[in-house]
């Protein structure tokens, strides 16, 4: 148990090391550090000068030892473009992603479950294959189409939601959310329904074919052997057995939602770190695309480590054989 | 009444040895007799599906004689025919079958030189993963130890992010590390790098597994017993029977290839404006969106879904036919 923690532990920091070099190689070889910070009237001896300050000269080891210092405290330095400080820009627009995340696993797990319960025990139906069909379909399609698609159709056509950005936002002290008010929440739907529905296709599969493996075992047919009502049979006992391959799926695409948070906030012109890092690359801002890079990194090293680890409590197998 | 079954057989087998000696002739027949092409025929989707593919791929590639205008060439446009619906419409003009765009340019010719585009860095992109994929795999297999583990390790941590994150930060870093006025030049070679890069896993895994049960087969010992050295047993005789699973991965990677290139240059990292991609033309064509001229914006977008979901209904077929486990 302990040895295996310790690999994975190891192995998340082996990456978190490979990643904050990708990063810090960056800085020192996209263009010059100086020049990106000092206009072009900068004479050579404040130049040299900056160079200096800024530990230029020490040897890249040094430098790359500093570059993780800053980095583990969240200080990635000015950002060329906006010429503030990255740690600031980033806790700025976190809320809207996480937010906006939050929602879109909602709306996932609230229409994937049952979604993936009534195709799993109306097998073969005429409202469940056209269901899979339609799902088949969300899969095919990219991100970027199915938020187009949904503008058209809510904002432009029908009028009744707004196409982009983030309105009524509250302040709950640094906290900036879209939760307190009506036009928070209208505009919130679009892109989380966007975001959620190729996660939506995955829980509706996966809880379909989980239902069918239960649906199959003795204690099912124990049960209704019993005599208990098929409403107890399917939500009280079958459900039941099928979530905990779900809620791991879950907790893993908990990245993939942030991973695609970038296609949807550029559609929706949604204010989070995606769009961020989106312009950050137009731009070559390249202290935010390096913070963004260890950010991302560091949220998907931290949530497999954590489904490893709940793997590990979960299924008594893995335990005997000493993990992989 | 056994007897005539096995005659049957037996007749069959002889039929399908002679037609293994007859070249181009002895291959048709081979394949008209083929499980694959029987799974072929009785599927109306996998037909379908294979007819549309090759029907768009075909006018990618012969694009510049069918289309009706060259949407680049400056002296064909006429600013005075812009944002035209198409012809069904009302103000719809005959000339224009799928209405023109801001700049007066044809959308069924913007969207077959598109798609050329598109399929490209699709194809390319495939090629350039197998390229990283097959022999990491091949070896990995092979070689086994430390090497294996190694390589697998990689994998596996790429694996745990999504593939379009890492197209993302690759196309995202190259463009970095690019000075600024390469962008547009090379915009092609960094997309199918980038896409290239976050896709090799499946094959090496895939061609993983099918290398260590292949390496244990006769006919490779039987090449090692008689002194054949490593390089060309994976390469002769373990990499043309490792292939099949690889075509079906290939077929649905191109799928995920063009999405993925769609993707980045929608988000304007991609392929630049003056030689755009379905994708390039879908964000050109978004801004439009609001104003009430939709078709500039979803004509390429119906263009990406249905070659889209034709490439991967074709994988689907070919996935389920190939796997000896639903036959």
């Amino acid at each position: 148990m302990l040895s295996f923690i310790a690999r994975r532990v190891l192995q998340a920091f082996v990456v978190m090391a490979v990643v904050s070099l990708v990063s810090f190689s960056l800085f020192n070889f996209v263009g010059d550090p100086v020049n990106n910070m000092v206009g072009q009237e900068a004479s050579r001896e404040d130049r040299l000068q900056i160079r200096e300050e800024l530990g230029l000269n020490d040897p890249i080891v040094i430098q790359f030892a500093r570059f993780l210092g800053n980095a583990v405290q969240g200080e990635f330095g000015l950002s060329y473009r906006i010429r503030r400080p990255v740690s600031e820009l980033i806790a700025e627009r976190i809320p809207a992603t996480l937010e906006l995340v939050f929602v879109s696993a909602l709306v996932a797990l609230g229409l994937g479950i049952p979604f993936g319960v009534y195709t799993g025990i109306k097998r073969g139906t005429f409202a469940s294959s056209t269901v899979l069909t339609v799902s088949l379909v969300g899969v095919s399609l990219p991100t970027f189409i199915i938020g187009i698609g949904l503008i058209y159709l809510f904002a432009v056509y029908l009028g009744w939601l707004p196409s982009s950005g983030r309105r009524g936002v509250e302040e709950i002290g640094w906290w900036r959310t879209s939760f307190l008010s009506i036009d928070g929440w209208r505009s919130i739907i679009l892109p989380a329904l966007t975001l959620s529905l190729f996660q939506v296709t995955m829980i509706l599969r996966l809880v379909r074919a989980e239902m069918l493996e239960v649906m199959r075992t003795d204690y099912i047919k124990f049960a209704r052997a019993r005599g208990l009502s098929e409403q107890k049979i399917n939500y009280g006992v079958a459900l039941r057995n099928t979530l905990v391959p779900v809620i791991t799926i879950v907790g893993l695409n908990v990245g993939g939602l942030i991973a695609f948070s970038v296609i949807t906030e550029t559609v929706f012109q949604w204010p989070g770190t995606g769009l961020m890092f989106i312009q950050a690359v137009d731009f070559v801002d390249i202290p935010i695309m390096a913070a963004y890079l260890c950010f991302v990194a560091l949220i998907f090293v931290l949530i497999n480590l954590v489904v490893d680890i709940l793997y590990f409590v979960i299924d008594p197998r893995l335990r005997l054989s000493g993990g992989r | 009444m056994a007897t005539t079954e096995e005659n049957g057989d037996a007749v069959r087998d002889l039929a399908r040895l002679r037609a293994r000696e007859g070249g181009f002739r002895g291959w048709l027949k081979r394949t008209a007799d083929s499980d694959v092409w029987y799974s072929f025929k009785t599927s109306p989707v996998a037909v379908a599906a294979s007819i549309v593919s090759i029907l768009m791929l075909l006018s990618a590639i012969f694009a510049p004689w069918i289309a009706p205008t060259d949407p680049f060439d400056l002296a064909q446009i006429d600013l005075m025919d812009s944002e035209l619906p198409p012809a069904w419409m009302a103000q719809g003009d005959p000339r224009f079958i799928l209405g023109t765009d801001d700049q007066g340019r044809d959308i069924l010719s913007t969207i077959l030189y598109g798609s050329q585009i598109s399929l490209l860095v699709g194809f390319a992109s495939v090629l350039f993963s197998m390229a990283i994929g097959i022999p990491l795999g091949l070896i990995s297999g092979y070689v086994g130890g430390r090497l294996d583990a190694i390589i697998m390790r990689i994998a596996d941590i790429q694996l745990s992010f999504p593939a379009i994150l890492i197209a993302f930060l690759i196309d995202g870093i190259a463009r970095g590390v690019l000075p600024r006025d390469l962008h547009d030049e090379l915009a092609l070679y960094v997309l199918v790098f980038a896409i290239g890069v976050s896709g090799w896993v499946q094959y090496a895994r895939t061609v993983r597994g099918s290398t260590l049960v292949e390496k244990n087969k006769e006919y490779v010992q039987a090449a090692r017993v008689i002194g054949v050295r490593r390089g060309p047993i994976l390469i002769r005789h373990i990499l043309p029977n490792v292939l099949g699973p690889v075509l079906v991965i290939a077929t649905i990677h191109l799928a995920i290839a063009i999405i993925t290139e769609a993707t980045l240059s929608f988000l304007g990292v991609g392929v630049p404006p003056t030689q755009p991609s379905l994708g390039t033309l879908i964000r050109i064509g978004y801004d439009f969106l609001f104003s009430g001229t939709w078709w500039i914006t979803i004509m390429p977008g119906v263009a990406l879904i249905v070659l889209v979901l034709a490439i991967n209904l074709v994988g689907d077929w070919l996935r389920d036919a190939l796997n000896p486990k639903l036959r």
